[in-house]
């Protein structure tokens, strides 16, 4: 699937590029993406050392394992495959909190961590496992309480009430939210691709 | 009220945890310092594991962005969109939402320069901003981390979410704003 994705992207990027006769905006869209790459990975090693080695300390002293046990009853019916008490609960938790106060350098962290942790339950560890595509269907359609970015660009632009959009966004991710976890369920469930 | 606490809550999240999560360790007697450079250590290969995941990923977005391929789509999703009540200049916004997280910034600040915050484009670019994630982002660097090849349906349900994110603030702005 990521396969076909992933070529279909660069291909007709290609080749739309070819048919406008512009094809050298491609060598520049390509070079600098990959730079770009490296880039972002850089910016995210620092926090991502902070917030891993905070996650040591919180997990050594078992403070993960106790949030995890605070959040079972939800946890074990998002994930039935993960045990009640597994670390990985813990992290998918504080991830989804971090995301939910718009706290995105704290969150990516969480989520690398509780994937590791997924991965160790993993059968198959090229494969992703159920629980991580749950644990991504969450994640990607989680509610961000706060948007503070866009927030900034309304008031940059003199909007007259800048967070009036907060109750709209909640709203829709709410309803985003249930989809996504609804088809997760249904996929992983019922579909082929669940086995 | 609700945001003043919820923003209350942000600004002191981090500082909060920094503080008593190393105090707490010190008391159940973890050794925190070696303990936090152990966990770094972790976070620095980490870090370091994404970047061919991320280079491939963001190589061909971005190729498909500079082409124009882009405009095409909108040409051939207006459509769909405009059964919807969106309004055609928001759909570039919707297309690149789940690829390119700084591109659609751009795009929905663009928007609100042009158009205004308080129009129905900028709420509605202002809404979907909020809702919606950079899907595609969020599967390579999370995936990436762990070495994991084949997304399986992950790919699936994200895209949904972003398309019923997109549909649902269309509806809420007209609704409310309209």
């Amino acid at each position: 699937m990521l396969n076909v994705i992933w070529l279909l992207l660069l291909a007709t990027g290609i080749i739309v590029a070819a048919l406008n006769g512009n094809i050298e905006v491609v060598t520049g869209a390509a070079l600098d993406a990959a730079q770009g790459a490296v880039a972002v990975c850089f910016d995210l090693i620092g926090v991502m050392a902070l917030w891993l080695g905070i996650m040591k300390i919180a997990e050594k002293g078992g403070l993960i394992r106790a949030i995890a046990w605070v959040v079972r009853p939800l946890m074990v019916r998002l994930f039935p495959t993960v045990p009640p008490r597994h670390p990985a609960m813990g992290a998918i938790i504080l991830n989804l909190s971090a995301n939910m106060l718009g706290l995105g350098n704290a969150a990516t962290p969480f989520g690398m961590k509780a994937m590791q942790e997924l991965q160790q339950l993993n059968p198959d560890t090229e494969q992703a496992s159920t629980a991580m595509c749950t644990f991504l269907a969450l994640n990607t359609s989680c509610i961000t309480l706060i948007p503070a970015t866009i927030i900034g660009v309304r008031l940059s632009f003199g909007s007259a009430n800048p967070t009036e959009i907060v109750g709209p966004c909640i709203f829709a991710t709410s309803l985003a939210m249930i989809i996504a976890v609804s088809l997760d369920y249904w996929l992983r469930t019922y579909s082929r691709w669940g086995r | 009220m609700f945001l003043q606490v919820l923003e209350t809550v942000s600004r002191w999240a981090i500082p909060f945890l920094l503080l008593t999560v190393p105090i707490y360790g010190f008391v159940k007697k973890v050794p925190v310092y070696e303990s936090f450079v152990e966990g770094a250590q972790e976070g620095f290969t980490t870090a370091i594991k994404i970047i061919p995941f991320l280079v491939g990923m963001m190589v061909a977005i971005s190729v498909f962005r500079a082409s124009g391929a882009m405009e095409y789509l909108t040409q051939i999703l207006s459509p769909v969109t405009n059964y919807l009540g969106a309004p055609a200049e928001v759909l570039p916004l919707a297309i690149m939402r789940p690829l390119s997280g700084s591109g659609v910034l751009g795009m929905a600040t663009e928007l609100m320069r042009v158009y205004g915050p308080d129009s129905l484009i900028g709420r509605i670019a202002s809404t979907m901003q909020g809702t919606t994630d950079t899907t595609f982002f969020v599967l390579t660097v999370y995936f990436g981390a762990v070495g994991i090849k084949k997304f399986r349906y992950a790919v699936i349900t994200g895209l949904t979410a972003d398309i019923t994110g997109f549909i649902a603030s269309v509806y809420i702005c007209n609704l409310l704003f309209k």
